[in-house]
């Protein structure tokens, strides 16, 4: 059992952790498509329907990955955690079939229309596609949250016999963590696009392309990053405080307190030791946890020995946790003092550039560590204080899981390999195109080629 | 007002209705991928030209299907998809890799495209077997034995068949000229072996699932459920002869293949919900055994209410949008 269990969890990480890496692009890019096709209706300029062209590319190959590795999780839940639908089916139904109705068909739909279309919808049309697959693609973002939310911090239910029973589908929906979650994700979202375009275009720049469309997508993605990142810090403080009200164990993992502490310090690295249940090389800040989550300088943080035997793994949640962080003060940082060379100078010095495309997937890290921290962070449940992850799991054999893992997993390390190499590929080969082509024109024939290079 | 014990009813309904349209649809579209001519790469763009706009929308169908079963009747989900756990991965890995390549294929070097376009038949084939394999053990009632195992492995043989033989006749009435000739004889040899392999599900379900016998055999219902086997049969026998005459001046009646076919999916399917109403595990499980907390299907059923019909109607609007025979690859 155990094994299965172990397998199981494995194989659930490695394929929601694959599959959540082109939600995490496609949810903000084709928000950003729809502004590059405004700024185009606005401007009549052919530049933002070249960027448009070459990231609805993107767009379009992170979607299928998306919309493939999502097909295997609806399967799993029966597969690897039966015991799951069969506690809180009830609640985790409607949600999903919502999540399918009003999201899945919507975008896929639209999408075609999107990608395929541009010749054959007027030019209003194809953009309003554009914006029903965001918005398909945000709802869908908002179904899943929900019940992922809820699984933290289950609210609007009733047990009756070992099941749950829906009482209030508001409260269920809208539970005490849903909103920060959601806005922490779409401001995730947000981010991850801006270190991609910025990176890829920075990358286009260093390969010599002096074209007017990378640099004006770069500086579009900086500037987005800028405003972004002050309200992620915001948003995510305020989530902090959240759990810290629902999950105090968690936020207790995640910042290595053992004992219950009044004024906390904030530890900045630090080896936690699960067997003695202290810290080793603690590198610390007084006082400065408590400030944080409390508010003041003496307030008081739960430790983890209130919850022995209640508590997620530490190491991996206070790794992640910093690690999470650490990026996003990196990125904070880095668009911020870019925001000002593009700003005083108009450009980015090379060691910039090739900072950013060192930047390029750090959106994608930084969205798994958080994600870890928020998952992990809830174990031993699978749904808090509801059901364990240990009673949820199934009982097919462990060899079928091994199986199962390894086919998903090597295929997975295949794709990511491809998609990588690809998107650098497409990047190199747009540096010798030329500036505009004539479908830039099409859509909007008030233009001439003169004009535009001006 | 509906009652609690027809909630099940029609989540079987809507689910065996989504199963049904992705049949359809996915069928199409992983039917082109089997045919995929690994000898004409201008042949190979339009076909996947044609089916560009729609196989992502085809698929969430079957994601529709799914989650129905895992929200309406979540007991039979897990011990359907545990009875299947390897076919079922083994489907997903197929899906993964030709949902992908369609991508990929448009992005890379051009040397490399021949290798996507493989990788894209290989997961298409790979998809409608592992299907035809899951029906296959379905209809056996998820025993493992020699017989089950073989018919299986003959039930993924004939279901992608079946896909080739409704890609063939989407190609026939979304293209012009050599290909459209090719489509004509892919569908006409398609056709022969899924004749047969529709004959030998009818006369082996019965024969084992001695329920599906009875069903079959006892009157009145069974002179009115004869139709269905008759019916098919007839559809066929007008496909063939369509299908020595195509293509006709004009373009006549190209349609007519793919609405046969279309009809003969929805007889076939039919005759297999027929055949195992009410069980959702053939034997083992009935739909009210299996099904949700009824509050709960009737907070999908008032959404799937105002939903679905939307999800018809956009749609309808995409295939309208790309009404006609395919252009050439416009991508983006």
């Amino acid at each position: 059992m155990a094994d299965v269990m172990l397998l199981s969890r494995i194989q659930f990480a490695a394929n929601i952790s694959f599959h959540i890496l082109f939600p995490a692009i496609s949810i903000a890019m084709c928000w950003m498509l729809f502004y590059f096709r405004v700024r185009f209706h606005i401007s009549k300029h052919p530049v933002w329907m070249r960027i448009y062209r070459f990231w609805v590319k993107v767009f379009a190959l992170t979607f299928a990955m998306g919309v493939v590795s999502g097909i295997t999780m609806s399967f799993q839940f029966g597969t690897n955690w039966p015991g799951f639908m069969a506690t809180v089916g009830n609640i985790a139904g409607p949600l999903l079939a919502y999540e399918i109705m009003t999201a899945f068909f919507l975008e896929a739909t639209f999408l075609g229309v999107m990608l395929f279309g541009i010749n054959r919808v007027p030019p209003w049309l194809h953009t309003l596609s554009t914006f029903i697959v965001a918005v398909g693609t945000s709802l869908s973002a908002f179904w899943i949250l929900a019940l992922n939310s809820w699984m933290h911090t289950p609210t609007g239910f009733e047990m009756r016999d070992g099941v749950a029973y829906a009482v209030d589908w508001f409260e269920i929906i809208f539970n005490p963590s849903f909103p920060y979650r959601l806005g922490h994700m779409l401001l995730a979202s947000g981010l991850t696009i801006c270190f991609l375009i910025a990176g890829i275009s920075a990358y286009r720049i260093l390969r010599g392309d002096n074209k007017k469309a990378p640099n004006l997508a770069l500086k579009t993605a900086i500037f987005l990053a800028a405003i972004l990142t002050p309200l992620q810090v915001v948003m995510g403080d305020m989530h902090g405080l959240n759990t810290f009200e629902h999950q105090p164990q968690k936020v207790a993992a995640m910042e290595g307190v053992w004992e219950t502490t009044n004024g906390a310090p904030l530890l900045l690295f630090a080896v936690p030791d699960e067997e003695q249940r202290t810290n080793h090389l603690e590198i610390a800040i007084p006082k400065m946890a408590s400030v944080i989550l409390t508010h003041d300088p003496d307030g008081q943080i739960r430790g983890l020995n209130e919850f022995e035997g209640k508590h997620p793994p530490v190491k991996p949640v206070f790794y992640g946790f910093r690690i999470m962080v650490g990026l996003g003060m990196l990125m904070l940082f880095s668009s911020w003092l870019a925001s000002f060379f593009l700003w005083r100078k108009g450009a980015l010095a090379p060691w910039m550039l090739k900072f950013f495309v060192g930047m390029t997937f750090s959106g994608w890290i930084a969205t798994l560590a958080g994600w870890y921290v928020t998952e992990i962070g809830r174990q031993p449940y699978l749904v808090s204080g509801i059901l364990t992850t240990a009673d949820a799991v199934t009982d097919i054999a462990p060899e079928n899981v091994g199986v199962s893992l390894a086919m998903y997993l090597s295929l997975y390390a295949f794709l990511l390999f491809a998609y990588i190499k690809t998107l650098f590929y497409m990047a190199r080969k747009s540096v010798e195109i030329e500036e505009y082509d004539a479908a830039e024109y099409t859509p909007a024939r008030t233009i001439t080629l003169a004009e535009a290079s001006q | 007002m509906i009652l609690d014990h027809q909630l099940p009813i029609i989540f079987a309904g809507l689910m065996a209705f989504s199963v049904l349209v992705y049949a359809i649809l996915d069928g199409y579209d992983l039917g082109v991928g089997l045919l995929l001519p690994m000898d004409n790469q201008q042949q190979r763009d339009k076909m996947i030209a044609s089916i560009g706009p729609f196989w992502d929308a085809n698929e969430t169908w079957l994601v529709l299907a799914v989650g129905l079963m895992l929200v309406a009747f979540p007991s039979a989900h897990s011990i359907i998809l545990k009875a299947l756990y390897l076919p079922t991965a083994i489907l997903l890995i197929g899906l993964i890799i030709r949902g992908v390549s369609f991508d990929f294929r448009a992005k890379v070097i051009a040397h490399k495209k021949d290798r996507w376009d493989k990788l894209f038949k290989l997961g298409s084939f790979i998809a409608a077997a592992a299907q035809g394999y899951m029906l296959g053990m379905f209809v056996m009632g998820f025993e493992v034995s020699l017989e089950s195992v073989a018919f299986s492995l003959l039930s993924a043989a004939g279901v992608a068949m079946a896909y080739a033989l409704i890609g063939a006749c989407w190609l026939i009435m979304k293209t012009e000229g050599e290909l459209q000739i090719r489509s004509v004889k892919w569908a006409k040899n398609a056709g022969k072996v899924c004749l047969v392999g529709i004959l030998a599900v009818c006369i082996i379900n019965p024969l084992i699932n001695s329920f599906v016998f009875e069903r079959w055999t006892q009157p009145p219902l069974a002179y009115l459920i004869a139709l269905v086997p008759i019916l098919c049969f007839a559809f066929f026998v007008i496909g063939y002869f369509t299908l020595q005459k195509l293509p006709l001046k004009d373009d006549a009646g190209c349609w007519l293949p793919f609405v046969l076919c279309t009809a003969i999916f929805t007889f076939s399917f039919l005759g297999l919900a027929f055949s195992f109403y009410p069980f959702v595990v053939p034997g083992e499980l009935n739909i009210w055994q299996a099904a949700s907390a009824p509050e709960s299907l009737r907070v999908i059923l008032y959404g799937a209410l105002i939903v679905i019909p939307c999800i018809f109607a956009y749609t309808l609007f995409s295939y309208r949008v790309f009404w006609g025979k395919v252009r050439d690859l416009e991508y983006h």
